[in-house]
């Protein structure tokens, strides 16, 4: 119960938020590489969860988002997808302009 | 069966794809040989008009769900209606490379 409302608490104060395996600089799996690739092409600073260092969290929240990989990119509360779809969306030009008004509205 | 047989199946038998390729990648990734835990899925599906990507995937997560808490670790998923996939010229996206973590990280 308590992970879940640090998952709550996690998802409501960052605009823009990745859990993944590993962090920008070092990734750990390619799918969460390229997802973190992407957002920081994106020019906007976004927070990050590194999910291998926090099994709870990990354990938690495919419950929480009823979404059962890594990475998992949230926008302002709401999950965006998984690294397909983050490509997608950056590749269809629809995810910058979702990133720029996140990171405005701070 | 194996696993990529049975995934074959059940999104044939519940989405009725116009196209459906499923590719073990599990080779590509720092698990044992042999394994079926990282498979690309492309999937041209008229249950797909009108519905956003992140509908589309919990559509295929969870017709998978079984395999999902088993086997299987990684799905690269790509998801097109008729119309999208005639002007992708039928070309799905290459999956990124591993970067090491194991199945048990």
């Amino acid at each position: 119960m308590e992970t879940l409302e640090e998952i709550k608490t996690q998802v409501k104060d960052n605009p823009i938020l990745l859990y993944m395996k590993g962090s920008p600089e070092a990734p750990q799996c390619g799918f969460s590489a390229q997802a973190s690739q992407v957002l920081m092409a994106c020019g906007e600073k976004f927070a990050y969860i590194d999910i291998l260092a926090n099994p709870e969290i990990r354990a938690n929240l495919p419950n929480f988002s009823e979404w059962p990989t890594f990475p998992q990119l949230f926008i302002d509360g709401e999950l965006v997808g998984g690294c397909d779809i983050i490509t997608e969306l950056h590749n269809s030009g629809e995810l910058e302009p979702m990133i720029k008004s996140a990171a405005a509205a701070v | 069966m194996t696993v990529q047989q049975d995934i074959e199946e059940k999104l044939a038998l519940v989405l009725m794809p116009k196209h459906l390729e499923v590719t073990n990648e599990s080779i590509n990734h720092n698990v044992p040989e042999g394994s079926e835990s990282h498979f690309k899925i492309t999937l041209v599906a008229q249950a797909f008009e009108q519905k956003r990507l992140l509908e589309r995937h919990r559509m295929v997560n969870k017709i998978l769900a079984n395999e999902l808490a088993g086997a299987v670790h990684a799905l690269a998923l790509h998801t097109y209606t008729e119309s999208e996939w005639f002007d992708r010229n039928g070309d799905a996206p290459l999956s990124p490379p591993c970067r090491g973590a194991s199945l048990f990280d």
